[in-house]
């Protein structure tokens, strides 16, 4: 009985949610102009989808080809940092430093740079998404028992075999968890830059919307991208369990 | 006919750090482990117990003096080390089978066919020693389906599975409650006994030291020194019983007021 009832406690909180919303916005009156009402949101889904889709698949695509590289240089860095003592002080700094600017600020270096449109989409997303990833899989790494490392040490292993026997395996339940963060923010990333300097993709397609007082257009755009955002989520999930579920141990027995 | 010893530590000794900051953690000792020793190493805890262990494993580099393996310096001979810490620290992603097949992965001449014989031949030897330390049943588990007991048997047999030359404790038995300390006593023995195998063990408890090494090494506390080396007398295989007689009991006894009332520090600068 719990656990079906874990299971469905989401969505229930979710529907709830939408009904308190429509309830309110019903009783005290509000404007669609200022906040519509789920029912409205879903009417303007429905009634621009032929629009909207062409801008959902434009922010999916930038998102994910943005994340795909963020993805293989969190690693490569991740992996590169957490394996030497030297690299993790000198490059801390640093990435703490890069990871400090707001991403905004760097879409117009990204337009001047690429001119304005699909690249620089990607690039934020790529640049917002690194470094959860370079700091889940460097402390993956970094943090091996000492005593584990000692026994390796003493069957005269070398680094690379105990980065690959140990390191690698032990870093991937932060890697993934971090997955899940960093497909998120991608979208963050993508969805600034469309909507400071694109003529394609979800977050332009709201900035429009905006400036013609189609509330509830942007609404739809913004449950499009919380959609977009959860179901990617939740593969990465399954993802995880499948490839580092010995880290979540009973849930998977 | 006299044995060239397994290990030989000539006025070896150990400081950390420098400068000011420098403290010696071990002062130039000898010592001497023949093939088919059982040495336990005892004293106070921070008297470089664990720091010998270190530079046997290579681990870590003497300050001072030469280790001879098999009567050449170091690096001259690889040797092949088997080593087990309190905490077993399996790897978790594996199962118990893989976590022992480890070191044959990677210390030659296992290395070279680990591919081939990984589910053949080399996996009938982990299953032969596993089945000794009595864990077979346990073999596709994951480490933390096994109680601690279970894990340091396990922890024992990757220490063990590629046949090293030497294989080193410390304080492997540390956090185990009284009764499976000595069931693991018996299982360690047992391993020792059959195969032939030069241990060397760090600990803290006497008894554990008493009932297991042929041999007894009393450390004072830091800088550590050897200040005994006694020889361990009783017959083996010993039964657990032999632990409440007088003569193990003495010997306890003795090895204890040794630690307690050691001298401090290096006695040969005072003299």
């Amino acid at each position: 009985m719990t656990r079906t009832m874990e299971k469905i406690a989401p969505a229930l909180l979710i529907v709830s949610v939408f009904v308190v919303w429509e309830l309110f916005c019903l009783m005290a009156g509000i404007s669609e102009l200022v906040l519509p009402r789920p029912t409205q949101i879903v009417a303007a889904l429905v009634k621009y989808a032929p629009a909207i889709w062409p801008h959902a698949w434009q922010t999916f695509y930038t998102t994910m080809v943005g994340f795909a590289f963020g993805v293989a240089i969190g690693l490569s860095l991740g992996v590169l940092i957490g394996s030497s003592k030297l690299a993790y002080k000198t490059a801390y700094p640093l990435l703490v430093g890069i990871s400090s600017v707001p991403k905004v600020a760097v879409v117009p270096i990204f337009v001047l740079w690429f001119g304005a449109g699909t690249v620089p989409a990607i690039l934020t997303a790529m640049i917002i998404c690194i470094f959860p990833i370079v700091v889940n899989v460097a402390t993956g790494i970094a943090t091996v028992e000492p005593e584990l490392e000692d026994v390796m040490r003493s069957l005269k292993a070398t680094k690379m075999e105990i980065l690959r026997n140990v390191g690698l395996p032990r870093s991937m339940p932060y890697f993934f968890a971090s997955l899940k963060v960093a497909i998120t923010l991608s979208f963050v990333g993508s969805v600034i830059a469309e909507t400071v300097a694109s003529n394609k993709g979800v977050g332009n397609l709201m900035m429009i919307a905006a400036s013609s007082f189609n509330v509830p257009l942007v609404f739809a755009g913004l449950m499009v991208l919380a959609v977009m955002g959860m179901s990617l989520y939740a593969i990465f999930s399954v993802i995880e369990r499948r490839m580092a579920g010995w880290a979540m141990r009973k849930e998977v027995q | 006919m006299k044995q060239v010893p397994i290990v030989e530590l000539q006025k070896v000794g150990v400081t950390y750090g420098q400068g000011p900051d420098q403290t010696e953690a071990l002062v130039p000792t000898d010592l001497t482990i023949a093939k088919g020793d059982f040495v336990a190493l005892v004293g106070p805890s921070g008297c470089g117990k664990s720091t010998i262990l270190k530079l046997v494993s290579e681990l870590l580099e003497p300050t001072s003096g030469t280790i001879l393996f098999g009567g050449r310096e170091l690096g001259a001979k690889p040797m092949r080390v088997g080593m087990a810490f309190q905490s077993a620290s399996l790897l978790p992603w594996m199962s118990v089978r893989e976590n022992v097949m480890l070191p044959l992965k990677i210390v030659p001449p296992f290395k070279a066919d680990f591919r081939a014989k990984k589910g053949g031949e080399y996996r009938d030897r982990v299953d032969d020693l596993l089945a000794q330390v009595g864990l077979l049943d346990f073999a596709d588990k994951s480490p933390w389906q096994l109680s601690g007991g279970m894990m340091q048997r396990a922890n024992l047999c990757r220490a063990l599975i590629h046949d090293p030359d030497l294989l080193l404790l410390d304080e492997p038995f540390g956090a185990l409650d009284q009764f499976t300390r000595e069931e693991l006593w018996q299982t360690l023995q047992a391993l020792w006994l059959d195969r032939g195998i030069t241990v060397m063990l760090v600990t803290h408890d006497l008894r554990e030291a008493a009932y297991l090494a042929s041999r007894v090494c009393v450390m004072s506390a830091r800088p550590g020194r050897i200040i005994e080396d006694r020889a361990v007398p009783f017959a083996r295989p010993r039964p657990i019983d032999i632990t409440f007689e007088s003569d193990f009991v003495s010997l306890v006894q003795d090895l204890r007021g040794q630690i307690v009332h050691a001298p401090v520090g290096r006695t040969e600068d005072a003299a």
